[in-house]
Parts: C-alpha cells; structure tokens; sequence
C-alpha cells in the first residue's frame, strides 16, 4: 500500500517539475505588443509640396490641379483609371450568374436605389469631376480628383449637386500644397455619409469615427493607437484592400483582422478553435452604431406625400428623419446589436432587369453566400437593412426611378412626386421594359460589421452565444451549439430516468420505515 | 460471530472519494455548458470541466493499475449465482428484516448486482464518457490546411448528445447508489466502511472457504 502511494507521489512530482519547466520559456513580445509598437511610428513625407513651383500659381479648374500632380507624378492617372474609385465598376464572378461588370455605376440598392439617371447629384462622392449623366467619359484623367482622397488640409469639399465638382470658393492652390497621404477625413467624407446622411448605410462607418474614443474603435482610437483607415486598407497602385458586398461579389483582395492579428491570436486555445467557425469581428464587436443611430429600415411606399402642395419631413428626438416626402419613412437604431450570418467570402447581387421569381417573400438585393457544412464559411456580424421599395408587378422587375432632377417638370420624383413617370424615366435610362405599373416589394440588403471594434473588456461572452435563451445566434440553426442546443429525446429520456430513479429510492425507502416501525411494534 | 474487518484499502478509498468528488464537479460543470444551469460562468465551467476531465483520467489510469497489480479487478466479474437472491432481498426481505443473501468477504465484497452494475459503469458508461469526452475536447472541423483527417468531424451533435445522455445516466446511478448505501447491515455501516475501511461482518471461515474457491472458478 505505501509503495504505491510512494509510486504516485513520486510520479506526480515528476510530472509537474517537467509541466512547469516546459511552460516557462522565454519572453517573447506577443504579435500585439509588435504590432503596438510598429503601428504608432509617424510618416513623414519625402517631398513638401508646398516647394513645388507647379501648385505656386491660381488654378482656374480643379482639371488643372490634376494636371499638376501629373506633371510630376506621370505614371498615377493610370493606376487611379484602373481603380473602382474611378470606373464605379468592375467584373466579377457570380456563382450561377456568371462573370458580370457591376460597381456602383450599376448595382440597385435598398436605400436611394440607383445611380444611373441621378448623377448630378450622386457623384459627389465620385473621385471625378463632371459625371452629370452616364454619358461621363473615363478615360479622361485631367477629370481625376486627386484632392478627395489627399487633401490633408481638411478644407476641400465637394458641392451638392455638383456632379464631382468641388465647392468652387475653394483656394485649389493652397489646397494643392497640403496634399499627403489620405486621412480618416478624406475617406469618411464619402464612405461616412453614404445613402444621403451620416451612418445611413453601414453603421459601424460614421462621422464618430473622424475622431473615435477607445469605446467606439480601438484601433482608430485618438487616445490609443490613432489608426488611419489606410493602415489596415493598405493600398498599393491606388488599389485599395477591402470591399463591401453590397457592390463586390467574390472572395479577392479583402482587408483581413487575420492579416495583423494571425488566425490564432487568443492565449486560450478554446478561443482560437473558435475561428474556424466564427469570424473575429462576431465576437469583438458587440454592438455598432455605438454614437449615432443608423438607418434600419426605409420604407418607399410612403413617399410622395405633401402638405399644402410642399413636401416635408419629421424628425426623432435625436434629429433623425423619420419622414421624409421625397424618400419615404425611416427607423433608426442605436447601440445595436449584430444580426449574424454565415459567410464565405463570396456574394451574390439583384442585377439590373432581373425577374424575381417570388415577390411575396423580401427580395434579397444582396445576399452573403456560407453555411455551415461550408469549409470556408464563418459566422459574421450583418447590418441587415430592410427596405419596402418601388417594383413592376408585371415585369416583375425591381424599378430604379429618376429621383434627381433640379427643377420641376423633367420626370423626377423628388421635384414631381409621380412615380408613374419618374419609373418609366428611369427604367428608360437602365433600359429595362416597365410596364407603367408601380407597386412595392420589400428588399433586405446585408452589409458586413467589421468596424467599431470593442475593447477586449466588452467582447461577446461566451453565454451570450451558448444559452438557451436569447443566443445571439439563435437565427443560425444549421448546425448544434452547446448550451443553446440539445435533443429532446436525450434531455426526456435522461431525465425521465432520474424521475424514475427518484421515485424507485422514494417507495423504496418509505416502504422500509413503515416497515421498519411495524418489526419494531411487533416485537415490542 | 462479528468482527472488525479491514476491507477497504486505504487506495480504494482514495480512488473512491475521489471519483465521487469529480464526478459531482464533472456534473456541475457539465451541466453548465449544456445550459441547465448557471453557477461558474460558462468559460469557467468549460476550463473546469476539462481539467476535471484530466485529473479523472489520470485517477482512472492509476485505479486500472491498482486492480490489476492487486487482483482487486476479479471482484468486478459477472456471476448469477445468487442474483435471485438478492433481487428477492431489496424487493421483499429487506422489509422483514431479513439478513443480506450475499456474505460479504474481504475477497467478495461485492454481491452480484453490485459486480452487474459496477462492472457496466467500468467498462462501458465510463469509458464512453471518457472517449465522448476527449473527442469533444480534441475533435476539428474539417478545415483548409490540415489537422489529423481522422478528427475531421462535421458535428459534434452526436458526440455531445452521447455525452449528455451518459451524464443522466451516471446521476441517476449516484442517485440509486447513495440510497443502496443505506441499506447495509445498519444504515450508515457502509458509509463508514468506506471512509474507515473497516466493516463489521460475520466471520464465517467456512463461508469464506466457499467464496474462494466461486471466485477462482469464476475468474477461469
């Protein structure tokens, strides 16, 4: 009996000397403290421009700006006439629909629906000037706009309605001589302020994100690591890493959390198992919108309505509209929680002209492919935003109406408020038959959250995903989840066994006292 | 005639406290991640349940080699001798104060119900814990660039649904076990034998005689 006791003393201690003289290694910075250390070193420049005698003079046109930075930079308009910052489009291969040149130039949306026809005003966020209609030629470079993207002034704006074309009071010299590498601002300008307002479109991309706290971006934090945009959308020959699948459709040239972070950054390997399935930004982002609200829902069969002959709007208590004549009505969400989705990386879109097979369930005007079973398939956070917009019920067609126009009488709904004629104007300009009647159907778009990243503090813990009840991803049942799922067989089988059990030891033992107590009367 | 037996070694005893502790802690945890409960926290229960689950292995290991090093392990094999026997007695003797059909010897401590249930927990609700248990710890995904293909599991539906069933399973045996404890010579005598090792039996040498040699015709 000593012996072994002996033995098991003598093993354990063998055992945990060796445990611990192979856990203990040597320090070694851990991928995040390299990457703290590398991120916050300053770029400086190898060039002032405010030296270059090219930007000394007046410009009478932006055109002529772009001429300038031409001079010197000869090689640059090729690359940026190559980008999708300037075609709006690009091919791409969707599965079932094959290879198909699609971007913004042509992609229906559920929020102000399409481009095509509405340039003037839409190509404000077009880095180009004088797309007033799909006319606009792309091979000129000297209609390039370079300072959109890098001016470092934080003067430079574009006009309303000014189809590209900057505010003409700005002094373009100066503006010319503060150019550098773009800032949080020249991205945000556009891509903060999509769907014609602040965080309309994405919810984790908005005007808090100029200058973000550490609750709302950790990475782009102004008291943290003060990250630009560009640090992790690296860019080389003006192409851009990242995409979004409201446009793009396949798995190429993504900005990736793994592509700093390694796909096994936790110190808990039960964490890192996880990334095989669940992307990192479910659980490191838990909410979005996190300051202002963003568009949840746009409903277009609202529209047109007039008081007194005038359109309208109505506002929240936040300042958000909720009504608005030319647009239709709106709800708003904040601080809100992801829905979640699995996805591979590829997409699929509602082309232009496309018949919908069944218009009594919502049309998905884009759609995230994954499953499951699917190897490359992760779970992510989505903004769905879910729309009722205007369709041909014969044709079956979603419609994309002439919305913009700057007066009266020329078809536009915004100006007339007929969407008899604003559709057949419109439809005429993507050439897609209408058939003079408008009804509406009810569209959902997904947009992935990868932004707005949390603390490590406020990532999503465990129970929030595993529970029974209110799972965050309770909507994904393709697949058994401990803690949210279990079989009904096995829970009643295991516990009717326990039941029975109990109830066994329960007639068992009372028998065995009123027994008991009789043997004893009797022998008593 | 009674004696003050030695029965128990102090081994078996360790081995026996500690597997009842793991299995309450196993339980508990386990029951967490399932999400019947909430007391740990579920990360926690998780990290828990799994060091739990090896320190059971080791102690597992170390019983195995006990038994056999002690040939403790014949107390487990099967026989039907006597079974009615003892089915009669928890069904009707036991409430007229009958006496154990079973002797109990320090070479045959166990009567054949117990040697049934005991050996069906030993070899097979255990061990199908335990391989359940390790493939839900070690099993992968099948996933671009590798891992050992033969954990490639597409769901761990099955294994966990398998695990849980064996988790009722062993609560309703701890149930049953703990009431049959009761039912000793006096109510807590088997209780006591198992934390002192000693158990107070009737001597019999010629009974003892008799189980020696059904073991050894048992064991061949």
């Amino acid at each position: 009996m000593k012996k072994i006791f002996l033995i098991l003393i003598s093993i354990s201690i063998i055992l945990f000397s060796a445990v611990t003289i192979l856990t203990t290694g040597s320090y070694e910075p851990t991928r995040l403290t390299k990457l703290k250390e590398e991120y916050p070193k300053k770029y400086s420049p190898s060039a002032d421009h405010n030296k270059f005698t090219q930007l000394q003079k007046k410009f009478a046109s932006p055109q002529e700006v772009t001429e300038a930075c031409v001079s010197c930079h000869t090689e640059t308009h090729k690359e940026v006439m190559k980008s999708n910052h300037w075609n709006w489009e690009r091919e791409e291969y969707i599965e079932g629909k094959g290879i198909v040149s699609i971007g913004k130039k042509n992609v229906i949306n559920n929020f102000c629906i399409g481009i095509e026809g509405n340039e003037q005003s839409c190509a404000k966020c077009h880095a180009g000037y004088g797309m007033t209609n799909s006319s606009f030629s792309y091979t000129d470079y000297k209609n390039i706009d370079c300072l959109v993207c890098h001016d470092n002034s934080e003067t430079y704006v574009k006009g309303d309605e000014l189809a590209g074309y900057p505010d003409p009071s700005l002094d373009l010299s100066f503006i010319s001589r503060s150019v550098g590498k773009p800032k949080r601002s020249n991205c945000g300008v556009c891509h903060f302020f999509g769907g014609g307002g602040n965080n309309v479109k994405h919810g984790d991309l908005e005007k808090s994100m100029f200058e973000p706290s550490k609750d709302v971006d950790i990475h782009m934090a102004v008291e943290g690591m003060n990250m630009e945009c560009i640090d992790c959308h690296t860019t080389e020959d003006h192409v851009i890493a990242g995409k979004m699948y409201s446009l793009s459709s396949m798995n190429k040239n993504r900005a990736l959390c793994e592509d700093c972070h390694t796909e096994n950054p936790h110190y808990a390997d039960i964490l890192n198992e996880h990334t095989v399935k669940v992307a990192c930004q479910t659980c490191h982002i838990p909410v979005y919108a996190k300051v202002n609200a963003t568009k949840t829902t746009w409903d277009w069969s609202t529209a047109g309505k007039l008081k007194n002959g005038e359109p309208y709007e109505e506002d929240d208590a936040d300042g958000n509209h909720t009504y608005l004549s030319i647009k239709g009505s709106f709800e708003w969400g904040k601080n809100l929680k992801p829905e979640y989705v699995w996805f591979n990386g590829t997409a699929d879109h509602y082309l232009v002209g496309e018949i919908i097979d069944d218009t009594t369930k919502p049309l998905q005007v884009n759609s995230l492919n994954g499953s499951y079973s699917d190897e490359d398939s992760k779970i992510i956070p989505v903004k769905i935003h879910r729309a009722v917009q205007p369709f041909d019920p014969v044709k079956k067609v979603l419609i994309q109406p002439k919305l913009f126009a700057d007066k009266k009488g020329e078809g536009a709904f915004w100006q007339d408020f007929d969407w008899r004629r604003s559709s057949e104007i419109g439809m005429k300009e993507i050439n897609v038959p209408f058939s003079g009647q408008v009804s509406f159907i009810k569209t959902e778009m997904y947009w992935p959250v990868n932004h707005m990243v949390s603390t490590k503090d406020l990532t999503v813990s465990c129970n929030e995903c595993h529970a029974r009840e209110g799972s965050r991803l309770a909507a994904l049942t393709d697949f058994y989840m401990p803690a949210r799922d279990y079989s009904n067989f096995v829970e009643t089988a295991g516990i009717g066994i326990i039941l029975l059990t109990l109830l066994g030891v329960f007639t068992h033992g009372t028998v065995r006292i009123f027994s008991a107590n009789k043997l004893k009367k009797k022998l008593k | 005639m009674k004696k003050q037996v030695y029965i128990y070694k102090s081994f078996e005893r360790f081995w026996h406290w500690a597997q009842a502790a793991l299995i309450f802690f196993l339980a508990a945890t386990g029951f967490e991640i399932h999400g019947s409960i909430s007391f740990f926290g579920y990360q926690n229960a998780v990290e828990y349940h799994n060091i739990a689950a090896y320190s059971f292995i080791v102690l597992i290991v170390f019983a195995i080699f006990w038994h056999l090093a002690t040939g403790e392990w014949k107390q487990y094999l099967p026989t039907l001798k006597n079974i009615k026997a003892q089915i009669d007695f928890y069904l009707v003797g036991i409430f007229r104060n009958a006496s154990h059909p079973t002797k109990k010897t320090v070479l045959s401590k166990l009567n054949p119900l117990q040697r049934f249930v005991y050996l069906g927990l030993k070899i097979l609700v255990i061990p199908v814990m335990m391989i359940s248990g390790l493939l839900y710890m070690f099993y992968r995904y099948p996933q671009k660039g590798g891992g050992i293909g033969v954990l490639n599991i597409e769901s761990v539906e099955p294994i966990a649904l398998l695990h849980t069933l064996g988790a009722f399973l062993l609560i309703a045996f701890i149930i049953a076990h703990l009431y049959l404890i009761t039912t000793g010579s006096t109510a807590t005598s088997n209780l006591k034998a198992m934390i002192t090792g000693y158990e107070e039996i009737e001597e019999e040498n010629e009974v003892k005689e008799e189980r020696k040699e059904e073991i050894l015709v048992d064991s061949l």
